[in-house]
């Protein structure tokens, strides 16, 4: 018998019981979404626990990019819910999408840095804009950061003057300086040149270590299996297989995984 | 019969010309600021605006416009707006100006990788926010040497209000052909006027379009 909270009794909106300690921040259920009348995610169901490392991967076009991209709410589902940290995502509400947003950083193939401001401005614009984080705070924090992540020296320098490995540095910097609760971080390594994916994956790894709620559509196979909780297989829109990567990688119980690890090492 | 010299025409020209430049600097700022509005309209994702907006559009470049200008000066009128000539054609270049500007605009914000978008929604930012901060700075660079090529339009655009009686540059150039006898003289002072209004805009079209690119 579980005693129930005072703000459940009254059904207020904050009184989601996964919210509670050890209840997963990301509660995904019944998910479909449909392009006109193709279908690209037919029903997916994922719980998410705080500080957990999840590796998507799967054959382009399996739904992966989808799904991560409906969590901030970047694509618009048909059916279904989708809980962020106890907020419902709620495309109608620019409110109710803000806040969630909030919780919830997002890193691109194509780092999407803004390119008219400078790199410390790139960091600081969200949280001067959105948090109203005073002046000399957001400038502590963004130089903190930029230097957490090895470009303290590049507060000043403008995105095109940057390599991609530092463009994709910069905005991971800039998606931490939003506090989120969650870091999605969709192919993040794949515009880049192969001598400049480790130093980004560095910096990623660095946040699995220190707690931070990960979900990574990837191609680095060799760093899901290292970084990740859990690896998550999608095919045709559906979640195939999920578990643990020595169970995945090491073992795949259906035909399809077995396929697409093996079209990896070809 | 009285005598004119070259002065004398070229002095009323240019007092003529006062109203082609107050015309266009109206019609520009008045597209700008309505233009801006539409803008934002056809951004805001409803698609009832947006539809308005298209429809709006292409009425006013689908139709002359020295058409635009009779409608609404004898539209007005016969709607029991007490309109003048200057009314008029105040309001009828800054509505063409509106839809022009618009869609030169539209281009340049469609011209911003979607992905600027995405990543400033996805920091939490507002619409708003997006299109302060993120969108209009880069969109301006991409859009300012059209606009200001645009304004050439408009200047000679003016032009057209002569029929509505508004005495600007060419009604003027008119009324003087008709006075002087000197149609020649008084249409080639006319046009070298138009030229040296439009010639420094379209240079600085150019040059601004070689700084930005």
């Amino acid at each position: 018998m579980i005693a129930v909270p005072e703000s459940v009794a009254k059904g207020g909106p904050s009184a989601e019981p996964h919210t509670q300690v050890g209840a997963p921040i990301l509660r995904i259920t019944a998910l479909r979404k449909s392009y006109g009348t193709h279908e690209v995610l037919r029903g997916i169901d994922l719980d998410v626990m705080r500080g957990e490392v999840l590796a998507i991967i799967g054959k382009s076009g399996s739904g992966k990019s989808t799904l991560l991209r409906c969590i901030n709410g970047l694509e618009v589902f048909q059916h279904g819910s989708l809980i962020v940290d106890g907020k419902h995502l709620l495309y109608d509400n620019p409110k109710a999408m803000r806040d969630l947003r909030q919780g919830v950083g997002m890193i691109f193939q194509n780092f999407n840095l803004f390119p008219h401001l400078s790199v410390g401005r790139n960091v600081m614009l969200a949280p001067h804009l959105v948090k109203k984080r005073p002046g000399a705070e957001n400038d502590a924090r963004a130089r903190q950061l930029l230097a957490r992540v090895g470009l303290a020296e590049k507060f000043d320098a403008m995105p095109d003057k940057l390599s991609g490995g530092q463009q994709q540095r910069v905005a991971i910097a800039r998606a931490l300086a939003m506090d989120p609760a969650i870091m999605l971080c969709d192919e993040i390594t794949s515009a880049l040149d192969p001598e400049l994916v480790g130093e980004v994956l560095r910096v990623v790894e660095s946040l699995a270590d220190e707690g931070m709620t990960l979900l990574m559509v990837t191609h680095e196979m060799s760093f899901a299996r290292k970084v990740a909780d859990r690896v998550i297989f999608m095919h045709q829109g559906l979640v195939h297989e999920i578990g643990p990567p020595a169970e995945l990688f090491g073992a795949p119980r259906t035909p399809e995984l077995r396929q697409f690890l093996s079209s990896l090492h070809d | 019969m009285p005598e004119f010299t070259l002065w004398d025409i070229v002095r009323n020209l240019l007092l003529a010309a006062r109203w082609t430049v107050a015309l266009s600097f109206i019609a520009f700022l008045g597209g700008t600021v309505f233009g801006l509005l539409l803008l934002l309209m056809r951004l805001s994702g409803r698609r009832v605006l947006e539809r308005l907006v298209g429809i709006y559009v292409q009425l006013f470049q689908g139709t002359p416009l020295l058409m635009q200008l009779f409608l609404l000066y004898f539209g007005l009128a016969v709607m029991g707006v007490n309109t003048s000539a200057w009314l008029a054609a105040c309001v009828a270049l800054t509505l063409y100006a509106s839809a022009y500007l618009t869609e030169i605009w539209r281009g340049a914000v469609a011209a911003i990788p979607r992905g600027q978008w995405e990543a400033s929604a996805s920091l939490a930012l507002s619409f708003g926010q997006q299109f302060r901060h993120i969108i209009l700075p880069q969109a301006l660079r991409i859009a300012v040497a059209p606009t200001v090529g645009f304004l050439v339009q408009v200047v000679k655009g003016t032009a057209l209000a002569s029929v509505i009686g508004f005495v600007e540059l060419t009604k003027a150039g008119g009324m003087i052909a008709n006075v002087t006898y000197e149609p020649m003289l008084t249409y080639a002072c006319v046009a070298a006027m138009y030229f040296v209004l439009c010639f420094p805009i379209s240079l600085y079209a150019r040059a601004l379009e070689r700084k930005l690119a």
